[in-house]
C-alpha cells in the first residue's frame, strides 16, 4: 500500500497525503453541492452530510496520519538532521521522508479546516 | 557664522520633521474619514454590521499581536554580538512559533467567524422584500406582512428599524451585488439565482449602498439609499407608497405620456406601465436620481432627461434633447411633484 508498507521514498508517496486532501476536498464540496441543489427548503437540516462529512473526514485524518508514520521511517525517525545535501540513497531517503512528514502535518491541518464549516452551518441557506 | 549655520540648519530640520509628521496626519485623513459616515463597516447600525466590526477589530487586534511579534523577533535576531543558539532550542522556535503557534491562531479565528453565521443567517420576520439588480439601477418591491399587493418602487430602500428584513437578491441581467455597509455584509445578485440576505438595523438613519461586483460601465454610478424608520412611521410611508401618484394630471403628465415615456416607466395613477426602466410613481420622494448619484433636484431632472448616457453611460435610457426646452421643463416639474 502507497502510505503504509512501502520500502523506499519515492515520488508517490510524496503525494499521498496532499491527494488524500484533494480527495476529501472535493468528496465534501460536491456532496454538500448537490445535496443544496436538491433541498426544496433550504431551511431544511443536512444532518446525513453533515455526517458523511465527519466520517470522510475521520478517514482522511486517518489516512494522513498512517502516512506519516511511513513517513517519519523513510526518513529515519529524526537521525539525521537538514540539509540534506548529500548525492546518496540514504540521504535522498530521508530528504523525501521529511518533505512528506511536513507534507502530512500541512494536509492534517487542511483537511480539519475544510470540514470546520459542517460543525456550524446545518442548512443550505 | 559656523555655529549660527548649524543653528540654521537644525532648525531646517526640525520644520522638515514637523512637516512631515503634519504631511503623514493630512494623508491619514482620508482614511480616517473612511471609518464613519452613512457607507462605513466600521460605522455599523445593524445586527450584521455590528457583528462584521466585531471580527474586523478581533482580526486587528490578532494581526497586530503577529506583527509586533514578528517584529521583536527580527530585532532580537539582528541584535549584535550574539550567541549562536542550540540547534536544538532553535528547531523548537521554529516548530512552535513558525507551524503550531500559527495554525491554532487561525483556527480560532476560524472557528469564531464560523461560529457567528447560524445567528447571521436565521429566518427574516414577515416582511419581504424582493430587490433586483440591473444595469444600473435597482428595482424594489416590498411584500407587506400580512398579504396586500406588492408596493413597487425604485433606487430607495426604507426599512423599519429593529426587525428583520429577509431581501431576496436577483438579477435579470449581469452579476451585480448588494451592499449597504452600514448595515450587513455584501451577497451577490446572480442571474438565474435568489440569494438571501437578513437585514436588521439597530438606529434610525439614512445610510449608502452601492453595487459591490463590476457590471458595466456605469458600475461605479449604480448606488441607492436606506432610510431606517420607526416602525409606525415605516408602516404609513409604505401604506403611502402603495398608492398611485398624488398628481397625475397636468401639462407634465400629458408630455410624459406622448413622448413615449410610459412604454418604459409606469407611473401608477396614469396610463404609464412601462416595466423596462425604474417606477417613478414616488419619484419626489426619493432623495437622490439616477441611482443615488444626483441630487433630486428639478435642474438635475432635466439633464437626466435630456442626456442620461453623459450621466450613466451605457444606460439603456435615450436621450431627449430633441425635445423642445419648455416641454423638458415641463416633465421635470411634473415629476418633481409626484410624492
Amino acid at each position: 500500500m502507497l502510505i503504509y508498507n512501502r520500502k523506499h521514498a519515492d515520488l508517490w508517496t510524496l503525494l499521498a497525503p496532499p491527494a488524500i486532501w484533494a480527495i476529501h476536498f472535493l468528496v465534501c464540496y460536491a456532496a454538500a453541492a448537490i445535496a443544496c441543489a436538491k433541498a426544496e427548503d433550504i431551511f431544511a437540516g443536512l444532518g446525513g452530510l453533515r455526517i458523511l462529512i465527519l466520517v470522510v473526514t475521520l478517514l482522511a485524518l486517518a489516512l494522513i496520519a498512517v502516512a506519516g508514520l511511513q513517513a517519519r521511517r523513510h526518513w529515519g525517525f529524526g537521525t539525521d538532521d537538514p540539509p540534506y545535501e548529500q548525492p546518496t540513497a540514504d540521504v535522498r531517503q530521508h530528504f523525501l521522508g521529511y518533505a512528506t512528514l511536513l507534507l502530512c502535518a500541512l494536509s492534517f491541518v487542511s483537511v480539519v479546516f475544510v470540514a470546520l464549516p459542517a460543525l456550524t452551518i446545518a442548512d443550505c441557506r | 557664522m559656523a555655529r549660527h549655520g548649524r543653528f540654521r540648519s537644525a532648525g531646517g530640520m526640525m520644520r522638515l520633521k514637523l512637516g512631515g509628521c503634519r504631511g503623514r496626519a493630512l494623508l491619514a485623513l482620508p482614511v480616517l474619514a473612511g471609518c464613519s459616515g452613512a457607507q462605513s463597516a466600521l460605522d455599523p447600525a445593524g445586527f450584521e454590521a455590528d457583528a462584521v466590526a466585531r471580527l474586523f477589530w478581533i482580526m486587528l487586534g490578532a494581526a497586530a499581536l503577529l506583527w509586533v511579534a514578528v517584529l521583536g523577533l527580527a530585532r532580537y535576531a539582528a541584535r549584535p554580538r550574539q550567541e549562536p543558539w542550540r540547534h536544538r532550542s532553535a528547531g523548537r522556535l521554529i516548530l512552535w512559533c513558525g507551524a503550531i503557534g500559527p495554525t491554532l491562531l487561525l483556527c480560532g479565528l476560524l472557528v469564531h467567524s464560523l461560529l457567528l453565521m447560524p445567528a447571521l443567517r436565521a429566518p427574516g420576520g414577515p416582511l419581504r422584500v424582493e430587490v433586483q439588480g440591473e444595469q444600473f439601477w435597482w428595482r424594489v418591491r416590498y411584500h407587506p406582512p400580512g398579504g396586500g399587493p406588492p408596493v413597487e418602487s425604485a433606487n430607495a430602500l426604507r426599512l423599519p428599524v429593529g426587525q428583520r428584513v429577509e431581501l431576496r437578491l436577483t438579477s435579470p441581467d449581469v452579476i451585480h451585488s448588494f451592499w449597504v455597509p452600514a448595515l450587513a455584509g455584501k451577497m451577490d445578485m446572480i442571474p438565474g439565482r435568489t440569494n438571501r440576505l437578513v437585514l436588521e438595523p439597530s438606529r434610525t438613519g439614512l445610510f449608502r449602498g452601492a453595487c459591490a461586483e463590476f457590471c458595466g460601465a456605469s458600475h461605479a454610478l449604480m448606488a441607492f439609499t436606506v432610510e431606517v424608520m420607526e416602525p409606525a412611521a415605516f408602516q404609513r410611508w409604505l401604506a403611502e407608497e402603495g398608492r398611485p401618484a398624488a398628481a397625475p394630471a397636468g401639462e407634465g403628465a400629458a408630455l410624459f405620456l406622448k413622448n413615449g415615456c410610459g412604454a418604459c416607466h409606469t407611473v401608477r395613477g396614469t396610463p404609464a406601465a412601462g416595466r423596462v426602466g425604474p417606477d417613478l410613481t414616488h419619484l419626489a420622494s426619493r432623495p437622490t436620481l439616477g441611482a443615488g448619484i444626483l441630487d433630486n433636484t428639478r435642474a438635475n431632472r432635466e439633464h437626466f432627461i435630456t442626456h442620461p448616457r453623459e450621466i450613466k453611460p451605457s444606460a439603456l435610457m435615450p436621450g431627449f434633447g430633441m425635445l423642445p426646452e419648455g416641454e423638458i421643463a415641463a416633465i421635470a416639474a411634473w415629476l418633481g411633484r409626484l410624492q
